[in-house]
């Protein structure tokens, strides 16, 4: 590959007080790929998603080490506007998170935030991401409603529209799918496949299936480490390394 | 099992007895207030067992408590204003009767009194007398005049306030139910922007080492019982109001609102800061996420969504500095 990366990180180091929670993490992330993170529960594939939009920032008694880059620039760097990096870098929790406003509104919500309110600018918009997110259907005919009436799977897929309103070039998802259904779970696996052509994406998740259907590179973390990075055909069906191996057969964690 | 059962039972009946006990309690208060409040608008106003007596030419018939006491006070001099004839009121009360008579005259025990102040009524017909009933004649030849009881609009509009007036109480609300909401308007008005200002400064601003030092300081501002309160507002705010706006007296309503204000802000500072603190930490990371900055979290989120319990900070703040009025 000759393409420069999206996204870097080279020996990165995080302490949560004295706890050290990420031991010198390099890797890096082609543009328009999906890249899943794996590992048993507490191994900080969170903490090294929320590097990438500064949301570890949040946490008193936070210590970072190392280089994170996106697009070449150095995201730590005094210079840089935390709240410019978050409108390019943008993010969807594990458990859904909508505002208490109208579905509209919370589409509008980093729009209107970033100052733009132009009405027929905002609408367009609104309309786009939820068509983009698979959701426009379900609610076109209710977009004044609260967007607690709709059902869990249709409010992840609204925090996707929410997330995609502002045209962030990377995706950072943290277990999106982790609380839904069957059939909410694989519309969101379709739609993190078509929005590959315009994000990088970056998926934390718990599923090995999932995984394994939706990236083109998987990391798998252990203990603050990272074991293994390499196309996801290669971890499930040939990893190098044993813990790898046993992880993904399903033999720990 | 069965007896697990029984004390399930049992602990719940207990708690339902002293609950309906608790209910009962505050209903059985309420209905004494109201018992007592009513009591005073069905007794005749008149104090002390007094008859308004005139003698029997004149028209009236009926005066109300307000009435009597601008009689009292010479603001009515003519009958003519209360609906009679054209002619001076001559007041007549039972301090004036060495005026009239001799010791002689009344008896030593006042026998003859009852029938000298009969004749007297008779014989000036502008008279108005109010004396106690006990010397009221058994052959009386004037009429005795009736009060209009105190009623509830009155009590409600009236303007005047004189539980203890003499010879008649008056009981008009109207000002104090003013003058408590438009003191309690403005301190609300004080009280809210600086209390939610604080609250938001505690709650998502200062770090933990300063909220650790704040947060007992403004509790213990909440216990610190009413009259010191207002006792500071004598002596510090009154002559600071005085000196500043250059007022004749500065014990004003604004005076009494800032009073009020200070008292309500310990409530609404801790129990909004809790409603901030409540704003659950995933809708503030998703504010965030979106490239909101901290100040638009905070007024697009975080406020909307504590709005509840600002609202039920600002009622109790206020309610604890309306029932303390002691300060003002
Ligand atoms: N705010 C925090 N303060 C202190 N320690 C933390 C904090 N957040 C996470 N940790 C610790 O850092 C480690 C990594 O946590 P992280 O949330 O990244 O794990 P994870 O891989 O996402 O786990 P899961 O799959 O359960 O979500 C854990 O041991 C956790 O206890
Ligand atoms: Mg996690």
């Amino acid at each position: 590959m000759t393409m420069n990366p999206k996204i870097e990180s080279k020996n990165v180091n995080l302490y949560y007080g004295a706890f050290h929670a990420l031991k010198g993490i390099t890797m890096s992330v082609q543009p328009n790929t999906v890249t899943a993170l794996i590992g048993p529960s507490g191994c900080g594939k969170s903490t090294y998603l929320r590097l990438f939009n500064r949301m570890n920032d949040l946490i008193p008694g936070i210590r970072i080490e190392g280089d994170v880059q996106i697009d070449g620039k150095d995201i730590y760097s005094k210079s840089l506007r935390v709240d410019e990096l978050r409108k390019k870098v943008g993010m969807v929790f594990q458990k859904p998170n909508p505002f208490p406003k109208s579905i509209f509104e919370n589409v509008a919500y980093g729009l209107r935030v970033n100052g733009l309110n132009h009405a027929s600018f905002v609408e367009e918009r609104v309309e786009t991401s939820l068509r983009q997110a698979a959701l426009w259907e379900e609610v076109k005919d209710k977009l004044k409603k609260s967007a607690f009436e709709l059902s869990g799977g249709q409010q992840q897929r609204l925090c996707i529209a929410r997330a995609l309103a502002i045209e962030p070039s990377v995706l950072l998802m943290d277990e999106p799918a982790s609380a839904l259904d069957p059939i909410s779970t694989s519309k969101i696996e379709e739609l993190i496949y078509e929005l590959k052509s315009k994000y990088t994406i970056i998926i934390v998740t718990h599923n090995m299936q999932q995984a394994g259907r939706v990236s083109d590179k998987t990391a798998f973390f252990y203990l603050g480490e990272l074991i293994e990075f390499d196309d996801t055909q290669v971890i499930f069906t040939n990893p190098q390394n044993p813990r790898t191996q046993s992880y993904v057969t399903g033999r720990f964690g | 099992m069965t007896l697990k059962r029984f004390i399930e039972k049992l602990i719940e009946g207990m708690l339902m007895i002293s609950s309906s006990i608790s209910a009962l309690a505050v209903l059985l208060i309420v209905l004494f207030l109201f018992k007592e409040g009513f009591s005073l608008f069905s007794t005749s106003p008149l104090e002390n067992h007094n008859v308004i007596v005139v003698s029997k030419g004149n028209p009236i018939e009926k005066l109300t408590a307000p009435q009597i006491k601008d009689i009292f006070d010479q603001k009515i001099t003519n009958w003519q204003t209360v609906g009679g004839k054209n002619d001076t009121i001559i007041l007549f009360t039972i301090n004036d009767v060495s005026n009239y008579f001799s010791e002689e005259e009344i008896g030593e025990n006042f026998e003859y009194l009852p029938e000298k102040l009969s004749r007297l009524t008779d014989s000036i017909p502008s008279m108005l007398a109010v004396y106690p009933d006990k010397y009221l004649a058994k052959d009386f030849k004037g009429k005795t005049v009736s009060v209009a009881k105190n009623n509830i609009p009155d009590f409600i509009s009236g303007r005047e306030w004189f539980p203890t007036a003499e010879p008649a109480v008056q009981l008009g609300v109207l000002p104090l139910i003013l003058g408590t909401l438009m003191v309690s308007f403005f301190a609300i008005l004080f009280a809210l922007p600086v209390g939610l200002a604080t609250a938001i400064y505690m709650a998502e601003v200062a770090d933990e080492r300063l909220r650790k030092i704040l947060k007992p300081i403004i509790e213990l501002l909440a216990g610190i019982p009413s009259v010191v309160y207002g006792f500071f507002g004598l002596i510090v705010i009154v002559p600071l109001i005085h000196d500043t706006f250059n007022l004749p007296v500065g014990e004003t309503a604004l005076a009494g609102s800032i009073v009020l204000a200070i008292m309500a802000l310990p409530t609404i500072i801790t129990v909004s800061e809790d409603a901030i603190r409540n704003t659950p930490r995933s809708m503030k990371e998703a504010s965030l996420a979106l490239g909101a900055n901290k100040w638009q979290t905070i007024a697009r989120v975080i406020i909307p969504n504590s709005m509840s319990g600002i609202s039920a900070a600002a009622i109790l703040g206020i309610g604890r500095a309306i029932g303390e009025t002691m300060a003002v």
